[in-house]
Parts: structure tokens; C-alpha cells; sequence
């Protein structure tokens, strides 16, 4: 069984005690399987409520099935989650229309979600995203970075106090991804909690508290960047040779 | 699910080009097939050369002028005849490929048919380069060969009557300008009846003269049978035409069905496959499914987008062509009940194809190389191929809505046959095949 091995509370946390936050979301024993392979296996963590937390990995580790699980969009073969309900999704390829308008597709994914006010809803994204100018144009004339910001707004129409993001920044260039992270830290600072996938282990480090480190399917570590390279037993390190570190002392 | 409708719409209303490609080709390869199905082959342009000299067109049969020219007519039914004036020359527009084939009467013909003694041969020259042509020259020739010497036949055995009637009845006959007088058979055993009726019981002349009046008798009776005996050698197979089933249906009004229903099918297929693929290649796919629209509810909506649109398509197109063929408007609700029945169906494969690739490209060559091998299949008649391939034909139809669907159109438009059991086959399929769609979809999230 492959529980967290390492939990170590953030620094501030270790001089003066945090409170105690809300279960956002849980993961118990999780575990999937595609034919003869393992992609998760017996995966817990728990995320509290406004935290925001990275899962990294390298390729294949089962990022991206962890979180569709999360999601709801695939169904584990063992295990359970927890607080399913109001989780905003934001997948890996931007999922919208690329022959209708960034306020069409926000509008249809509103009536979708049932939401009280469509089009107050719609028009407050637009704004939030910064794409107000370009609401009648086409997705398929925007640039990637803002088809991703459309892509995260439509995970967060229905004001879920969770979003899931897998790989959000992956297709940005570094200004379009900066750009990104300040709209997410806008969201973060009105409670909402983020959990996302990674494979840029700086931005991992950057802005989670927490990451979660997933490899052939088994999670490694959880706990904050810093920690992971106190594991590793180096301060000076930085954290992605840390995290190189980490991974291959554990076989990987 | 009424926000999916319209989000397809509004998609398919900013894709002109591709509702325009999606609705025009299959009208024009339906109407393709119509017009080919309906029309039948062009008559084939062969070279013809008479080399019988002029004047000695006819057969003296029985002393009876017969212009064999009239029979050529027989052989240019099927053909377009180019009349050329030499054997060379036939060959050379053969070997240019100007015409088909080459048909040479020899100078000899109408001599050998006044004897009777031999048959007469008629020539034909063609390239075997191509075996297909080949075989449909054999097949055009032999045929109007055939109907040829069924005509002449006729002629011959007309004549034979004629005589025989002058064998028994008597009359005048010409021979070398001369006119001989026939006494007939009938007249001979009357002459003999009375003869013998004149002579003592115990004259010696009886005996013989009752063994020739018997023999005019029993001539006469025989004779009398010649009529039917020549027809019957004349032409010892006729044909009784019997259609066992859907024959009451015009070559053209076929067409209509299946041009018809091939378009139903491309329309149908093409969008149902094309809409729910779209969904995993935009993307949005993961988006819906996590509890805004079930898989199924999904399924149901490209279904309906599809059959609805490519409805319409077909009955304005079949309205169109009604207008022209003349089809029975009391008919309608029949029109109706198959055409929606089919778009369902075809609807249902679509969604399936788009389940399986997954993909809008993928998805729309695999819904063309699925659909025409199928709808040709269909279209292959029972007694073309080997009872084991048909078998096998008749198996691979029956897993596809085609057949069916061009079996409730012919139905409903022809009155070819009920429409319940194709139309009750389409919905087992649609059912079949939905089941099938919802399965793929498992790896749609993957």
C-alpha cells in the first residue's frame, strides 16, 4: 500500500499551527486499471478547503487519470472519492467549440451547469478572463493561451468551491502562462480550491502548497515543495533536481 | 439536450462548405446511380459490312421470295450499326477502337439459306484485349443472332405450312413460270371414296385403291398436325414470364429508392458520425459527461440532429423527383414512416462509427468506406453471384441498414412489398447499433 510517506506541514505551519481547514476533497485507496496495467494504485490523499496543490510526475504516471477520477469522468476499479459534488473540471485540451464564439461557449456551458443567471454569469467571466473584447470572436482565432483561459472559465461557471485542472499551462508560452496563474490565484483568494497536474515541476513548486508526487501509478510523497527537498536531505538543491532526486531513489 | 441541438446547429449553420458537401454529394451520387439504373448501357457502336452483291438479298424458299435484309433489322436492335463496305475496313475500325465489334454477312449467306442444306455464317470480329468487353460483345451479338434466327425460323416454318396446306388441300403453285395445279390429299381420298363406292364388291381394283385411300386419310389426318409440329421445332423453348416477388416495381421508380436511400444514408451517416466525434476531438466531450448530459442522452441527440437533418434532405429531395417520375402522392404517410425509419437507423451507425474512430476524419472515411461496399451489396441481384456469396451478401445486408431502408422505400413508393418488417428491421438495428455507440464511448474519456 502506498500511503504518503512524508506529510511534513508547510514551514509557517511548523511555528505557529494553521487552522484547521474543511475536507475539500478526499481520495481513498484509489485504483485503476487499463487491460494488464496498473494506472493508479491504492492512491489517498486529502485536499482542505483553498489549498492548492500540484500533482507531479513523470510521463505516465497517471496524472491525468487520477484527476479524471476526481473528476467524475472515469470510475475507479477500487477505492472511493470524496465530496464529488461541485467540482469544476478544466481538461488537458481546451474542451470548447472551436466553431462557436467564447461567449457562445461560455453561454451553452452555463445552461449546461443549470446556473441561476447565464447570462450574468457570462458576462462576470468575461470579465475575470479579460476576454470581454473578444467575446463574439471564434475560438478558433484565439490565441492557445486565451482558449485555455476560456477553457478554465468554463470549469468555474458554476462557482465550484473545487477546480481540477489537468495540465492547464502545458500548450502557454511563459508570458500567456504567468497570465494564467494570476487569474488562478484571483480564484484561490476568493476560496476556491485548485488541484492540478503538472509536468513543469517549477510551477509546481512556485504556486502549491502541496504536491503530490505520482509514479507507475503509486503515490510517492505529499507534503510542500520545500519538504520534498528536505527528503532528498538538500536545502541548496532546488526543487526539480530534488525532485529528479526523489524519484530516483525510489527506482524511478 | 435542446442547448446541444442548437449548439449543433449553429455549428453546422458556420460550416457552409461542409453542409453543402454533406448534402450535394450524395444527391449527385444518387442520382448518379438513378440515372445509370434507369437508362441501362448505351447501344454499342458496331461495324457492319453486307458483302451479299446487291439484289440477291433475297431467299427463294418453296417457291416464295424472302428478303433476308428484313432480319438485319433483328441484329441492329441492340447495336448502333456503322456500315462500312469491306471486310478490311470493319477490322480496321475494330483494331482503332471506333466501334465494339465488327459484323461481316458474307457474299455466300442467301444462297446457303435458299438450299437449306447449311447453316449460313455470319462473322464477328472484336478485341479480347479486355475481357469485360469481350464478354458483353459475345453476349450483345449471340443475343440478336438469336432473335435473328427465331425470325427466320418463323419465316421458314410460315413457308413450310403454306405448302403442306397445298399438300392437303390443293391448289395452284408457281414453278419456272409455270402454274401447276396441286389436286390435295383431302380431294384424292374423296375421289378415291366415290371410286371405290362404283365398284363391285368383289373387283379386283379395290384392295389397292382402299390401301391408297387409307393412306390419303391417314396422310391427312398427320399433315394436319404439321402446324403445331413446326412451331414447336421452330421454337422448341418459349419463356413464360413469372415475377415471384417485387417485379411490379418500374426500373425508374426503383431508382427513385435507391437514390433516394443512398442519399439517406451518406447524409445521415456522415453527420451522426462527424457531431459525436466532434465531441472527443474538441475536447468537450469530458466536459459533458461529467453530469450535464448522460452518454446516452448524448447518443440520443446526435441521433435525432442527424435523422432530422438528413430527413428533411430526403423527402424535399424525394418531393423533387415526385414531381418529375410521377410517384403516388396518397402514399405520403408510407414515404414518411420509411424514410424516418431509415434515418434513424442510419443515424444509429453513424453514432457507432463515430464511437469507434473516435476521430471527425477517421470517422467520416470510415462511414464512406463502410457505406458504399454496403449499399453496392445490396444492390447485387440473387443469381449475379454464386449461391455462397449470396448467402453470404444476403448475411452482411442484413447487419446494415441499407437494405432494409431501400426495402421500406421501395415499399412505400412502389408498393413493392409491406413496409412493417423492413421498417421493424431498421429498429432493431437502430438498436443494435446504439448499443454499439455506447460501448465505444467507454474509451471516449481515455
Amino acid at each position: 500500500m502506498a500511503r504518503a510517506e512524508a506529510e511534513p506541514a508547510p514551514p509557517s505551519e511548523q511555528t505557529s499551527p494553521a487552522p484547521v481547514r474543511a475536507l475539500a476533497l478526499a481520495a481513498r485507496g484509489l485504483g485503476k486499471r487499463y487491460a494488464e496495467r496498473a494506472a493508479l494504485r491504492d492512491v489517498t490523499f486529502e485536499v482542505r478547503s483553498g489549498e492548492l496543490v500540484a500533482v507531479i510526475g513523470p510521463n505516465g504516471a497517471g496524472k491525468t487519470t487520477l484527476l479524471s477520477i476526481l473528476a467524475g469522468i472515469q470510475s475507479p476499479d477500487d477505492g472511493q472519492v470524496e465530496g464529488l459534488d461541485g467540482v469544476g473540471w478544466v481538461p488537458q485540451h481546451a474542451g470548447v467549440y472551436s466553431k462557436l464564439s467564447v461567449a457562445e461557449n461560455l453561454r451553452l456551458f452555463a445552461r449546461l451547469e443549470r446556473v441561476g443567471d447565464p447570462e450574468g454569469v457570462v458576462g462576470q467571466m468575461l470579465e475575470q478572463t479579460g476576454l470581454a473584447d473578444r467575446a463574439d470572436d471564434e475560438l478558433s482565432t484565439l490565441s492557445g493561451g486565451n482558449r485555455q483561459r476560456v477553457n478554465v472559465a468554463i470549469g468555474l461557471l458554476a462557482d465550484p468551491p473545487v477546480l481540477l485542472a489537468d495540465e492547464p499551462s502545458s500548450a502557454l508560452d511563459p508570458r500567456q502562462r504567468e497570465r494564467l496563474w494570476e487569474f488562478i490565484a484571483q480564484r484561490r483568494a476568493r476560496g476556491t480550491t485548485v488541484v492540478y497536474s503538472t509536468h513543469n515541476v517549477q510551477e509546481a513548486e512556485r504556486h502549491a502548497d502541496r504536491v503530490l508526487v505520482l509514479a507507475d501509478g503509486e503515490l510517492l510523497f505529499t507534503g510542500t515543495p520545500r519538504a520534498l527537498e528536505l527528503e532528498v536531505g538538500g536545502s541548496d538543491l532546488g526543487f526539480e533536481e530534488a525532485f529528479v532526486r526523489f524519484l530516483h531513489a525510489r527506482g524511478h | 439536450m435542446r442547448w446541444l441541438l442548437l449548439k449543433d446547429l449553429q455549428i453546422l449553420r458556420r460550416s457552409p462548405l461542409l453542409v453543402a458537401l454533406l448534402v450535394l454529394y450524395p444527391v449527385l451520387v444518387s442520382l448518379l446511380i438513378g440515372f445509370a439504373l434507369s437508362r441501362g448501357p448505351d447501344k454499342p457502336k458496331v461495324a457492319f459490312v453486307n458483302l451479299v452483291p446487291p439484289g440477291q438479298n433475297t431467299i427463294s424458299l418453296g417457291g416464295e421470295k424472302v428478303d433476308a435484309s428484313r432480319y438485319a433489322s433483328e441484329l441492329f436492335r441492340s447495336i448502333q450499326p456503322v456500315r462500312v463496305h469491306s471486310r478490311e475496313a470493319a477490322i480496321r475500325k475494330v483494331r482503332s477502337g471506333e466501334v465494339l465489334a465488327a459484323l461481316v454477312i458474307p457474299s455466300d449467306i442467301t444462297q446457303k439459306l435458299s438450299t437449306g442444306l447449311q447453316s449460313a455464317q455470319v462473322e464477328v470480329v472484336y478485341n479480347n484485349e479486355d475481357p469485360v468487353k469481350g464478354r458483353f460483345v459475345e453476349q450483345i451479338i449471340n443475343s440478336r443472332l438469336a432473335d435473328a434466327n427465331a425470325a427466320l425460323s418463323d419465316k421458314f416454318k410460315d413457308i413450310a405450312v403454306q405448302d403442306i396446306r397445298l399438300l392437303l388441300d390443293g391448289g395452284d403453285f408457281e414453278l419456272l413460270g409455270r402454274t401447276l395445279h396441286i389436286l390435295g390429299l383431302r380431294r384424292t381420298e374423296a375421289i378415291l371414296a366415290a371410286t371405290l363406292k362404283t365398284l363391285p364388291a368383289g373387283a379386283r381394283q379395290r384392295p389397292p385403291l382402299i390401301q391408297v385411300r387409307d393412306f390419303a386419310g391417314l396422310a391427312v389426318s398427320n399433315l394436319n398436325l404439321a402446324n403445331d409440329v413446326l412451331t414447336t421445332v421452330a421454337q422448341p423453348v418459349q419463356v413464360k414470364r413469372i415475377a415471384l416477388k417485387g417485379a411490379t416495381t418500374p426500373l425508374s421508380s426503383f431508382a427513385v429508392a435507391v437514390a433516394v436511400a443512398v442519399s439517406l444514408m451518406f447524409v445521415t451517416v456522415l453527420l451522426a458520425s462527424g457531431m459525436l466525434a466532434l465531441e472527443r476531438e474538441e475536447g468537450a466531450f469530458t466536459r459533458l459527461v461529467r453530469g450535464l448530459v448522460s452518454r446516452a442522452g448524448l447518443l440520443v441527440e446526435k441521433i435525432g440532429l442527424a435523422a432530422a437533418c438528413a430527413f428533411l434532405v430526403a423527402l424535399v429531395m424525394l418531393c423533387g423527383i415526385a414531381l418529375l417520375v410521377g410517384l403516388q402522392w396518397s402514399r405520403f404517410p408510407q414515404w414518411v414512416v420509411a424514410l424516418a425509419a431509415g434515418a434513424v437507423s442510419f443515424a444509429a451507425l453513424g453514432v457507432a462509427i463515430g464511437g469507434l474512430a473516435r476521430e471527425v476524419r477517421a470517422a467520416s472515411l470510415l462511414a464512406f468506406l463502410l457505406s458504399l461496399p454496403v449499399a453496392f451489396l445490396a444492390l447485387v441481384p440473387s443469381g449475379a453471384v454464386s449461391s455462397g456469396l449470396y448467402a453470404v451478401i444476403r448475411v452482411i445486408c442484413a447487419l446494415f441498414p441499407f437494405k432494409p431502408a431501400l426495402q421500406a422505400l421501395d415499399g412505400a413508393l412502389n408498393q413493392a412489398g409491406g413496409i412493417a418488417l423492413p421498417v421493424l428491421h431498421l429498429l432493431a438495428l437502430t438498436v443494435a447499433f446504439a448499443v454499439i455507440a455506447r460501448l465505444s464511448m467507454r474509451r471516449f474519456a481515455s
